[in-house]
């Protein structure tokens, strides 16, 4: 890119010679913008290595429990909608590719695309919260809540839940054991809420940087916020990607 | 691009994001097929194999790992070490517990 940003005017000094000439975004402390852009690059990456150990503690507490409850799990389990597990994972695949899509615009200083790209993750962050939202209103409808008003009877009678009762044929669970289907449930609504708001978060800031970006910016080379930002929606991308396995998946025999 | 933006610094292309995106969702069809086929014990383990492909694929491309600087491989490497030690350990006390007891 020509020495269009020098900061010294261009008429003072031949353009490339003055000893501070740098890109604005530079600050004092560091040596280049490689140096700026590594660092703030570890950074973000020793925040997602905390978030990983926050969720991570979620999962070994859902792999115990699941392991000394594995029954009311299973049945736990069969109450979640395959369909809408599957959607939401594409959904969240596409809005990372989209998202990754937007770093490639801004390193390659395309303003539109960049603000396309942004625009595609924001509808993709808000699909998924729409399907989470249709699976978390079904839960509420049967009771499936954990609370006062939880409801035993899918468990204690599954034939009175059909449409669940037609695809898995379980058995009555005894009172003991079903009763422990509602800390799957907690667990359930701890940890896709916790990803959830990790996706409201996201989403919020997407807002913010599409607002940014349409307004030009991160296109003059300086792409770090733009980077850091798909760091993060890729980590919720990966968070998804086990819940769906563990949540959905394994325990469907 | 000038020496501003540094020599070290790789731009991934729209190629690589399509190939990773299409693996990606193949390996969700694929998760979920297994899902239906009935192998008992193997599987959470096809599960889960399947889900930390998709994760390694995720973190590799998309996240730009295979691109960045050993610092941050290293400490990326340290911490999901860290991570499953933990993991491991706190089940294997758990699972031992009550051994024999059952």
């Amino acid at each position: 890119m020509p020495n269009n940003q020098a900061i010294v005017p261009a008429a003072s000094e031949p353009a490339g010679a003055g000893h501070n000439e740098h890109p604005s975004y530079l600050l004092h402390h560091f040596q280049s913008v490689e140096q700026q852009a590594d660092t703030s690059n570890f950074a973000m990456w020793l925040f997602l290595l905390t978030e990983m150990m926050f969720f991570g503690g979620l999962f070994t507490a859902y792999l115990i429990y699941r392991n000394w409850y594995y029954l009311a799990f299973v049945a736990g389990s069969h109450q979640l909608n395959v369909v809408w597990g599957t959607l939401n994972t594409v959904v969240l695949i596409c809005s990372s590719f989209t998202m990754a899509m937007g770093v490639w615009c801004a390193e390659t200083r395309r303003r539109s695309g960049l603000v396309l790209c942004l625009i595609l993750t924001f509808i993709l962050g808000l699909g998924f919260l729409g399907i989470k939202t249709i699976e978390y209103s079904e839960k509420i409808e049967k009771h499936h809540v954990p609370g006062f008003h939880y409801n035993l009877s899918s468990f204690l009678d599954p034939a009175s839940d059909p449409e669940i009762f037609k695809e898995y044929h379980d058995k009555p669970l005894p009172l003991d054991i079903a009763r422990h289907t509602e800390l799957y449930f907690s667990l359930y609504f701890l940890m896709t809420g916790m990803h959830a708001l990790h996706m409201i978060i996201g989403i919020g800031i997407l807002g913010f940087m599409i607002f940014r970006a349409r307004a030009g910016a991160y296109i003059s080379g300086h792409v770090t916020f733009v980077e850091n930002f798909g760091l993060y929606w890729h980590f919720i991308d990966i968070v998804w990607i086990y819940l769906f396995a563990l949540l959905y998946l394994i325990s469907r025999h | 691009m000038s020496e501003q933006n540094g020599h070290a610094h790789t731009i991934v292309g729209p190629g690589v994001y399509v190939a990773i995106l299409f693996a990606l969702l193949a390996g969700t069809v694929l998760t979920v097929w297994a899902s239906f086929v009935d192998l008992g014990f193997w599987n959470p383990i096809i599960a889960l194999a399947i889900a930390t492909t998709k994760a390694t694929l995720v973190l590799l491309y998309f996240m730009h790992v295979k691109y960045s600087t050993k610092l941050t491989k290293l400490a990326i490497a340290g911490g999901v070490f860290l991570f499953l030690t933990l993991v491991s350990m706190t089940l294997a006390d758990y699972i031992s517990r009550a051994w024999g007891s059952w």
